[in-house]
């Protein structure tokens, strides 16, 4: 694994997200009220919404466009939806974020 | 007999030379220096030192005569400055001594934050006894006190402090208190017990410089502006590891002197324990796993095999009447599932978070009765599967209780008011109730509760189930969401009767089932809050929709649009070449709106604070065509051109717009005036609209032009303007604080039971028409403000970009 710093943990709003570019598109940075941070692929498998900008609840997020909801750790649509979002290693070290990036490479060669 | 040389008496020091003189008696001469001036105590009863429940002696774990028994040198009061590991000896400020084995015991320090003044006389740490003297002196009844961080520490500083008459505020950076222990509804349980006993809490703030006079301290300014006088500065932050000495010496630091499971540090005969070690990249702040630790040091010196696992830990607040506990992991995480019981009436919350089978964390407030017993199973990874429906009831609960979801109204005092549009309190229909009136139709008729809106008939129904028992079945109404069983109307009268001013109050005190509700419920509590509670309530961005979070519309390709306002729909050369201008730089699609101005379309997110700079520069504000709230207020050209106008229809639509942009509504809210009944500005299918005529002006309300069509119907006919702005700012304000979230006024109308209420408390009613309007122009001193002059800053610029970049990073 790659660990690459990205910002710190206080950048990102509790039960809020943020977004890093990457080669392979946006990835969203999520910090839930119990402070876990998880990185998702930015883009809903509906029709593409934001989900950085989507409310986070418990470990979820429901996407900003049209309510469907997916669980921050596996990427899994909840309930009817069915659908998956890429997820990508992320931890904290001393306050730092810090993103596996060697997945993201993988897939940006692929 | 082998020399041994321990650098620091403190709590872990002193348990392990407890066990070592057990295990080997004799077996070692002992040298203990502490830089503290005195030998071991139990640092943990410092709060009870400091409140008066408890003296120094009391809590002296090692007297002299324990030192002498054991043959024990001290050096107290004396630090140990170097040690050198190649002659093996210890060098302290009055000399040298040698070893054969060192233990490096040192603790930790406590943390200051570096703002400006931090050295300023009175600003103090929280660690040893002298702190502890130094504030006992300060703590003159009427002297005032800051504490900063609430955390553990914090608040046994803050309420020993308090015990001693003095007046104490706690100001903690995170949004609730202790949070690395408690989650946020048992922080909210926390902070009310802290308040009812005169502490005052702020959450969410931060300290920004430390102001004095004179080299001594005056007050603490937060970065919001805000100072606070104090003549005592508490700083518990957290503590940092002490690991100069070691580090200095050449031993593997990281955080903590670096350990095995033998407690032994990267030298052979030096080991280390405590808060200043670092074990499996942890670090340690309760003395629990430090006792463990004492004892596998020990071993490891007499040479028995042993090993140190670091287990769970358990926390309770020593604050007498606080009962909290919480121990284990209580993040949500994947394949966990929480258990969350919540007992209004009595205060009283309990979460256990479980995975698989186990119970792996719990959080308590209220009733810790059972908090060991959890706490063992935690431990101990017992499998819970046969008693999960009832575990959380404890152990004395096998049977199996009920939830109560009527426990929010059981406990609302007889003066609370049920129904707010005749007055009637919880009292009155018990009594009423007593009196025989056994349906909600007596009801209505005895005591006139729910006879008017209607939107109170739900919790009449609940106090007569209160009240009757088995012998009144309730009628199922439809909950918010999965949350709650509570329906809106509930939820709303509920806030304004118990008086709840927070999310996680709403959430505690009417039962909600999860930790913190969900995209359906949490927006329409932020909504109700910050309408009942303007003043108190602090609106959360994190609970709105994007839309109203960005201030600007999310597209289907997740750029935005910005729709600056134009009052009435009239606008200027001057603003047309600002728009103009701006829809060039930023590369925007214009569009000309049905609500009579311009919008901008395809702006990237990171734009949005720049692209409102230039708008506000040349003196336009948000359109607010992104909220629940006040949208545009049509206008028609009126007797200013118009040969048939009968009034100055866009003059009002300016003044009314004026009046009431910025306002948050359950629901959009568009209005239109119109100079006569030919009605070119549509006015009779808006939520509010205004028709003018000869002899005055028309307002009929609950139109609507979307899926559904309706015409408006006459709410009042006018003489004077002035007339036509207090009613509809009346109308709003009553529609603001008693429609459902997210139901258009229409819908509202239809609830309850048609226009004949209404007309009675906004049109009649002119007493009650100016209570409204009182009521919605203090609302308005807090939200009338240009959201994009308040977000056209460097930190939004900052906080709405991406918060890194790694398309730049090399490829490989
Ligand atoms: C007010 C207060 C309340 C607390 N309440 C609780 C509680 O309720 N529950 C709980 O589990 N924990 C509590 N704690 C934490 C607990 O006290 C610590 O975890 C524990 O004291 C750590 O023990 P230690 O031996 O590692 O360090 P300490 O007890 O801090 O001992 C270290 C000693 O080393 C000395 N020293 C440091 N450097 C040198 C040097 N260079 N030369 C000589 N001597 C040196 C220091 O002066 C100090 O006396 C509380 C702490 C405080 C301050
Ligand atoms: C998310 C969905 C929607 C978006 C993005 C949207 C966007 C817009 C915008 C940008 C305008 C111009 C408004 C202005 O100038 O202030 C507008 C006008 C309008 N919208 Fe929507 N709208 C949405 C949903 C709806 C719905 C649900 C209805 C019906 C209830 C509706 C009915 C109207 C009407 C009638 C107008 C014209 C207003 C007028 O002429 O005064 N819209 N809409
Ligand atoms: S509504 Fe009447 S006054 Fe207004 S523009 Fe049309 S015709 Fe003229
Ligand atoms: S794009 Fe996410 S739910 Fe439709």
């Amino acid at each position: 694994m790659s660990w690459i710093d990205i910002g710190a943990l206080d950048d990102i709003p509790v039960q809020g997200a943020r977004v890093i570019k990457t080669k392979m598109g946006c990835v969203a940075v999520f910090r839930t009220a119990d402070d876990a941070v998880f990185a998702l692929s930015d883009r809903c498998p509906h029709k593409g919404g934001p989900l950085s900008e989507g409310i986070v609840h418990g470990h979820k997020v429901t996407c900003p466009l049209h309510n469907w909801v997916f669980s921050l750790e596996t990427g899994e649509a909840q309930g009817a939806d069915e659908g998956q979002v890429p997820t990508y290693d992320l931890r904290v070290e001393s306050g730092r974020l810090l993103i596996d990036a060697s997945k993201l490479a993988a897939q940006s060669a692929a | 007999m082998q020399k041994l040389v321990v650098i620091g008496a403190g709590m872990a020091s002193g348990r392990m030379l407890e066990h070592l003189f057990e295990a080997a008696p004799g077996a070692w001469d002992v040298t203990l220096f502490n830089a503290e001036p005195r030998g071991n105590y139990n640092r943990i009863m410092l709060s009870p030192v400091l409140s008066g429940e408890k003296s120094y002696a009391e809590i002296v774990t090692h007297d002299e005569a324990w030192y002498d028994t054991h043959g024990v040198t001290c050096r107290f009061g004396e630090k140990v400055v170097g040690i050198d590991r190649d002659r093996k000896v210890v060098i302290g400020e009055q000399g040298e001594v040698a070893y054969d084995k060192l233990v490096i015991a040192t603790g930790s320090n406590p943390f200051i934050i570096p703002l400006p003044g931090h050295d300023l006389d009175g600003v103090i740490a929280y660690r040893d006894l002298d702190d502890t003297n130094r504030m006992i002196e300060a703590a003159r009844p009427g002297a005032r006190a800051v504490v900063i961080g609430g955390g553990l520490l914090g608040l046994e500083a803050a309420a020993g402090l308090r015990l001693r008459g003095m007046d104490v505020t706690v100001v903690h950076i995170m949004g609730h208190l202790m949070e690395r222990q408690l989650d946020e509804a048992a922080g909210y349980l926390l902070r009310r017990a802290l308040t009812d006993r005169g502490i005052e809490v702020c959450c969410s703030a931060n300290s920004k410089e430390i102001l004095g006079e004179d080299g001594k301290l005056r007050a603490l300014k937060l970065d919001d502006g805000t100072e606070l006088p104090c003549d005592l500065l508490v700083m518990a932050v957290g503590i940092r590891p002490s690991v100069a000495l070691a580090k200095e010496a050449g031993l593997e630091t990281g955080r903590g002197i670096q350990v095995d499971a033998q407690m032994l540090t990267s030298d052979p005969d030096i080991l280390s324990l405590g808060e200043c070690v670092e074990f499996d990249g942890q670090i340690f702040g309760l003395v629990a796993p430090l006792y463990d630790q004492a004892k596998v040091a020990a071993q490891t010196l007499t040479g028995e095999a042993s090993e140190y696992i670091p287990r769970e830990v358990s926390t309770k607040l020593k604050v007498t009447g606080c009962d909290l506990f919480s121990a284990g992991d209580f993040a949500e995480g994947e394949g966990r599932e929480d258990i969350v019981f919540r007992d209004p009436a009595r205060g009283v919350y309990k979460r256990l978070v479980l995975e698989g089978d186990r119970v792996i964390g719990a959080v308590m407030y209220g009733d810790v009765a059972d908090g060991n017993w959890f706490y063992g199973l935690i431990k101990g990874g017992t499998d819970i599967s046969e008693m999960r429906e009832t575990l959380i009831f404890g152990p004395a609960f096998q049977g199996g209780a009920s939830v109560d979801p009527m426990a929010a109204v059981a406990a609302l005092p007889a003066d609370a008011e049920i129904c707010g549009c005749n007055g009637v309190c919880k009292g009155q229909i018990v009594a009423a109730i007593e009196a025989g009136a056994t349906s909600l139709d007596a009801i209505k008729a005895t005591t006139k509760a729910s006879a008017s809106c209607g939107t109170c008939s739900g919790l009449v129904e609940q106090v007569l189930a209160v009240t009757l028992g088995d012998d009144f079945v309730l009628p199922t109404a439809k909950p918010i969401c999965a949350c709650t069983d509570h329906p809106h109307e509930d939820v709303r009268r509920l806030i304004k009767a118990k008086e709840l001013k927070s999310q996680p109050a709403v959430m505690q005190e009417l039962g909600w089932k999860t930790p913190n509700g969900c995209h359906v419920c949490r927006p329409a509590l932020n909504y109700y809050l910050l309408a009942d509670w303007p003043l108190e309530y602090q609106d959360d961005p994190q609970s709105r929709f994007v839309n109203e979070r960005n201030h600007a519309n999310i597209q289907k390709d997740g750029t935005y649009s910005v729709m600056p306002r134009m009052w009435g729909g009239m606008t200027t050369p001057e603003e047309l070449l600002a728009i103009a201008e701006a829809a060039k730089k930023y590369d925007a699609t214009v569009k000309v709106t049905g609500g009579q101005r311009i919008d901008l379309l395809g702006i990237k997110k990171e734009d949005l604070p720049h692209i409102w700079a230039d708008l506000n520069a040349a003196g336009m504000v948000s359109g607010h065509a992104y909220t629940k709230g006040l949208r545009t207020v049509k206008t028609c050209v009126g007797t200013d051109w118009c040969r048939f106008g009968t009034q100055d229809s866009t003059g009002l639509g300016i003044k009314l717009e004026k009046r009431l942009w910025g306002s948050w509504t359950p629901h959009k809210f568009k209005m239109a005036v119109t100079g006569c009944p030919r009605n070119c500005a549509e006015a009779t299918c808006k939520d509010l609209g205004v028709v003018c005529v000869d002899s005055g002006f028309e307002i009929s309300v609950g139109g609507a032009a979307g899926m559904e069509l309706k015409e408006t119907e006459p709410l009042a006919k006018v003489a004077t303007e002035q007339e036509v702005i207090d009613i509809s700012v009346a109308f709003l304000q009553l529609y603001r604080e008693s429609a459902n979230y997210l139901d258009r006024p229409y819908k509202w109308i239809a609830k309850t039971g048609g226009l004949e209420w209404i007309i009675a408390q906004v049109v009649d009613d002119l007493e009650n028409r100016a209570a409204l309007i009182e009521r919605f122009d203090i609302s308005q001193s807090v939200y009338q403000k240009d959201p994009w002059a308040e977000r056209a800053t460097p930190h939004y610029e900052r906080a709405w970009s991406p918060l890194a970049d790694l398309t730049k990073e090399a490829a490989e």
